[in-house]
Parts: C-alpha cells; structure tokens; sequence
C-alpha cells in the first residue's frame, strides 16, 4: 500500500489528462521537471500556486566535522534548495493520513454536519 | 517563476499544443504528486528530488504572542529532498560558479 510514485505514474498521469501519446506525455514530464531546474539554476524561485514553492537559498562556508572521525572539515559555500509547501498541501496530507482514515478512497467528507 | 509562467514556456517551446492541454499536464503532475502524498506515499524523481511525508509527534507548543501553552496534535508534513543532480548543478559545472575556484576536480571518492 506504501508504493512509490515514479516518472512513470507521473506519465500516466498526463496521458489519462490529454488525449497524447504515452512517449510525448513521458517527453512533457521531462520537459517540466527540466523548467522548473533550470530556473532554480538560475537563481530564481519555482511557486506553484495550491502546491508549494522552491527556492534557493546561499549557505555560507563553515567549519564542519567529519562525525565519524572527529577530523574538521571546510565546507564551501553552496546553494541549497529548500521546499516550503503550501497550505492547500500542507492541509491534503495531513487530512489524508489523519483519523485512521488513510486507507479511505476519495469521498469527500462530511465534515460540516454537527 | 510562477505556475502561469511555466505553462507559458512550456507552451511556446511546443507550439503544437494548446496553452489548455499545457495547463491540463502540469496540473496533473502536482495533483499525482499531491495525491500520492496525501495517502502516504512517496514520490522519486530521479534527478530532481523525491517528496515524502514526515510524522510530527504531538507536543507541548507556545502561542509566541501571549506565551500561552498549547497542545499541538501529531501531524503528518510533506517533505522534499533534493536530488544530487540537481544539487550539484545548483552548484554549477555550468554558468553562475563563483564558488569555490579552487578544487575543480575535486570529486569525492567512487560515484
């Protein structure tokens, strides 16, 4: 019940969406994923509205430690990608998997009944 | 980049699909992405990052403007891990290097 989401399901997806070939539909996957990379890259941050937004973030140099030999190690600035999810996300996930109600299908519920 | 911008790119760069359908695959690679995470299950795309969902124990919390205690229940967190790939082009083989000048080659060992 715990399977993992790949490119693949992610195709599929697409392909039930829009009436395209299951190659293209594999092909625009990449192609998005592709986008979104190259405008980290560039600096800039990725918000997909109702799902959550990447940014980049610069981390300055530091003195780190190797934990298993206790030896200091440089670490170089770098850029890092942080992800913060948005409420709507935030809010699917942890209703999804709340109450015991994981398993559930896609009835929604009916919460406004008291 | 906003989600509109992005539909827009991918739009111009396949001018044989409508702006409708580009709409249409990108929403449903963040509904897949968010469906599949709301039943617990992760998400790997090789290159870029995998999604996943981290447990949050209940815990004693604090309203930070009266310094009231409260009780925060458990939660269930998406979380995004970024993929090496991506990771080091952040660090960049291409454009945009003013780090570490030093060190080029500098690969650790094995893969």
């Amino acid at each position: 019940m715990s399977d993992t989401l790949t490119r693949a399901d992610l195709a599929e997806s697409v392909y039930e969406a829009v009436g395209l070939s299951r190659s293209e539909s594999a092909a625009l996957v990449e192609t998005v994923l592709e986008e979104m990379s190259a405008a980290l890259v560039r600096g800039e941050s990725v918000k997909i509205s109702s799902f959550g937004t990447f940014l980049v973030r610069a981390k300055n140099g530091r003195m780190g430690r190797n934990p298993k030999t206790g030896e200091e190690v440089p670490i170089d600035p770098r850029r890092v990608l942080s992800f913060r999810p948005s409420h709507v996300l935030k809010e699917r996930v942890d209703e999804g998997l709340h109450g015991g109600a994981a398993a559930s299908p896609d009835t929604p519920s009916t919460a406004a009944q008291d | 980049m906003i989600k509109s911008e992005l539909i827009a790119k991918i739009a111009d760069d396949n001018p044989h699909l409508y702006q409708r359908d580009v709409e249409r695959i990108v929403n449903a690679i963040f509904d897949a992405i968010t469906d599949s995470l709301a039943k617990g299950n992760r998400v790997e795309l090789r290159g870029f990052g995998a999604f996943s969902v981290k447990h949050r124990a209940a815990r004693a919390g604090r309203n930070p403007r009266t310094g009231e205690q409260v009780h925060v229940r458990e939660k269930h967190v998406p979380f995004f891990k970024t993929g090496k790939e991506l990771r080091d082009r952040l660090n960049g083989e291409d454009e945009a290097a003013p780090i570490a000048p030093d060190a080029a080659g500098d690969t650790t060992a094995g893969f």
